[in-house]
């Protein structure tokens, strides 16, 4: 699928060395040592090393590391906060790292917005003004920009408060301010740098939610920095994992959480809960069989009976789902002669989409033992899940056993969603 | 039996180069003069012009604007004192040289101070100077700044300058420097050019240092004219100055308060001037 988008940003070879003389640091890499032994015998830090990615157009990229992994240098060697010793950053067209410094700053102008951990908001500037910022630098009209700034802060939900002072604002307000700061600027990337790092885990969940809501509207290209993984797999289209100034893997999270590619990344998303991650369409089985709802009881009870159910969905000819009926209440209208199944099915079941994450199904389950249907958004019945099935693929998840096998497990699952 | 070590000629040394200025660049040493000159007597004019009670009534209504009824109050108190002493027109011609020497001082200094702040040479260049022009005792200047201007109030003025100017300079370097690096990143993550990012981030975000740094060099500009009393400058210094000659400690303590009451009042104002700006 990727294959078929535009890339917006091609980053090839890109090395970071910290340090006076880099070019030993890049040989002795070459030479096949790495970052430790590299600092050891010449006192450089080995930053970034042969950085090879894309960034889609219109995707929202999270790259993520613990610290020192080297992801703030990545994303600062985009837009050039940090010169990179070697490799090419193209944009549309222009190599970043050749650009000269007027150039430099029309890119930084044109490409980037920046939103910072820290927030980075200027204390002497209302927020209106912080708003405006991008835009005064790039000497837009100053009626433009007003109404270009306040667009963004309504878009952030911080109407009302253009004429307020940062320090005047909560953590959460003040990063919805660095929001519109870059989006106000209407760049063609946006950079965010452990953007929701510094917010209370409420704050920070709502913030990503709206960053989804805000990114799948605009379709803007984004990088997103993180060291927390949870928050990558909530937002991430597709995630670069970093390990010592070097990638480890790429790919959807998804791929990341059931294919990981080493130990590393396997130990990383250990912590990751992964009922979060996985939803009902992981979960579900196919339907062993289904009521029509012109069957009379008889035939009914004995599909039942011969897959040895006892509780059947209904459905109508087009497979969409009509109701549930059980074993006992089916005999009963058997015995008084009624032969319409459809005064006697119950809508008491629960029924989800496929993407519903799977900790929400728990809470079904415990009230009614009925398998929970999977509907899609024309109520055709997909497939079913049971409780067993649940807590297998948890503990699946939880443990994948051998590489190899959680990728079978992966295709598998991806067989059943498709049927 | 001790050794005879030839004594190194340093005062030999500066006297010849300064007499060396002296002669090389009388002409503009005399300009410099001319247009100083001018400056405080248009200024000690313009004040002394005033009746008294309507520059009382100013600078109470100054006092009160800027800070609040208190200071005003303080300020009236404090002014009607040294018009009953006597001392009202000293009081104005320290003022000026005050306010002159001032202005010319933070003229030079912002710019100095700015460049030093972007600037890691010019700032290893300039500290070990500023460090000189501080600690060198103050009469020093005093000496040079006559054969360049002659005696009077523009020596008073070179003198001044040179004593006070090192606060403001380093307060502005300071100042540049404190602004947090984020802030500086997010500008240039904007594309801010350099001009742009000193005056829309680093020199607004400076200026509560700034003006302390213009603070300290008011009230150091004020010690100074009074001490330049003693190159013939006029002023409250000099009321000072002829009660040591004519041992009136009475008189000399009269001058004294004066000038404590203006140094309080500058002190004051220009306080609430930088916070004022701050909220």
């Amino acid at each position: 699928m990727n294959e078929n988008r535009n890339v917006k940003i091609r980053v090839r070879n890109l090395s970071k060395v910290f340090g006076n003389q880099p070019k030993k640091a890049l040989e002795l890499r070459n030479q096949g040592l790495k970052r430790p032994d590299i600092f050891d015998k010449t006192g450089l830090t080995l930053g970034l090393s042969n950085i090879d990615f894309d960034v889609y157009e219109g995707e929202l990229l999270v790259i993520m590391g613990l610290s020192g992994s080297g992801k703030s240098t990545l994303i600062r060697c985009l837009n050039r906060l940090i010169e990179p010793t070697e490799g090419e950053i193209v944009i549309d067209g222009e190599n970043i790292p050749e650009l000269s410094d007027k150039a430099l700053l029309e890119c930084r102008r044109r490409h980037f917005s920046m939103v910072f951990q820290n927030f980075a908001l200027f204390p002497h500037r209302t927020v209106q003004q912080n708003a405006e910022f991008g835009l005064e630098i790039r000497g837009v009209e100053k009626e433009e920009r007003t109404k270009v700034a306040r667009h963004a802060l309504h878009q952030v939900g911080l109407d009302g408060w253009e004429d307020a002072y940062p320090n005047q604002l909560s953590g959460g307000m003040q990063q919805r301010v660095g929001l519109a700061r870059a989006l106000a600027n209407d760049s063609t990337v946006l950079l965010m740098d452990e953007a929701f790092s510094a917010l209370d885990p409420l704050i920070r969940g709502d913030m990503q939610q709206e960053l989804l809501e805000l990114q799948h509207r605009m379709q803007k290209t984004t990088v997103f920095i993180t060291h927390d993984l949870d928050e990558a797999i909530n937002i991430a289209d597709r995630i670069i994992l970093l390990k010592d100034g070097e990638i480890v893997q790429i790919g959807t999270p998804e791929e990341i959480l059931t294919k990981p590619a080493d130990d590393y990344v396997k130990r990383f998303i250990e912590g990751v809960d992964m009922s979060r991650i996985l939803t009902a369409e992981h979960a579900m089985r196919p339907v062993r069989a289904t009521a029509r709802e012109e069957d009379g009881p008889r035939t009914t009870l004995r599909k039942m009976h011969e897959n040895g159910i006892d509780s059947i969905y209904v459905t109508s000819r087009d497979r969409k789902l009509q109701g549930l009926v059980e074993v006992d209440t089916l005999e009963r209208a058997a015995k008084e002669g009624k032969d319409d199944i459809r005064e006697i099915m119950t809508q008491d079941f629960r029924s989800v989409t496929p993407e519903e994450p799977l900790h929400n199904l728990f809470a079904m389950f415990s009230e009614k033992s009925f398998p929970i249907a999977v509907i899609d958004d024309q109520r055709r019945l997909l497939g079913v899940v049971v409780k067993g099935a649940v807590l297998d693929q948890l503990a699946q998840a939880a443990e994948p056993p051998a590489l190899d096998e959680a990728g079978k497990d992966h295709e598998s699952m991806a067989a059943t969603g498709d049927a | 039996m001790a050794i005879e070590i030839p004594s190194i000629p340093l005062g030999d040394w500066i006297e010849g180069g300064l007499n060396w200025l002296t002669s090389e660049y009388s002409v503009v040493t005399r300009a410099i003069s001319r247009v100083t000159q001018t400056g405080i007597d248009v200024l000690n004019d313009a004040l002394m012009w005033l009746p008294e009670w309507g520059l009382l009534a100013i600078i109470v209504a100054l006092c009160w604007w800027v800070a609040n009824l208190r200071l005003g109050i303080g300020g009236a108190l404090g002014l009607a004192l040294i018009w009953n002493l006597g001392l009202w027109e000293p009081m104005i011609e320290t003022l000026t040289l005050v306010v002159i020497a001032t202005f010319v001082a933070v003229v030079i200094a912002l710019p100095v101070g700015i460049a030093a702040a972007l600037s890691e040479r010019l700032y290893k260049t300039i500290m070990p100077i500023l460090d000189f022009m501080q600690t060198m005792p103050a009469f020093v200047y005093l000496i040079p700044a006559i054969p360049f201007f002659g005696i009077g109030s523009v020596s008073a003025i070179f003198a001044t300058v040179i004593f006070s100017m090192p606060p403001a300079i380093r307060f502005t370097t300071l100042g540049i420097r404190q602004v947090p690096v984020d802030l500086i990143e997010a500008a240039d993550a904007y594309g801010a050019t350099r001009s742009q990012k000193l005056f829309k981030v680093q020199l607004p975000l400076s200026l509560p240092t700034v003006m302390a740094g213009i603070n300290q060099t008011i009230m150091l500009a004020l010690s100074m004219v009074v001490i330049a009393a003693m190159i013939g400058a006029d002023g409250l210094g000099s009321e000072v100055w002829r009660a040591i000659q004519r041992l009136r400690p009475g008189d000399g303590f009269e001058a004294g308060i004066a000038v404590v009451i203006l140094a309080m009042l500058l002190d004051r104002v220009t306080q609430s001037l930088r916070k004022g700006r701050k909220s």
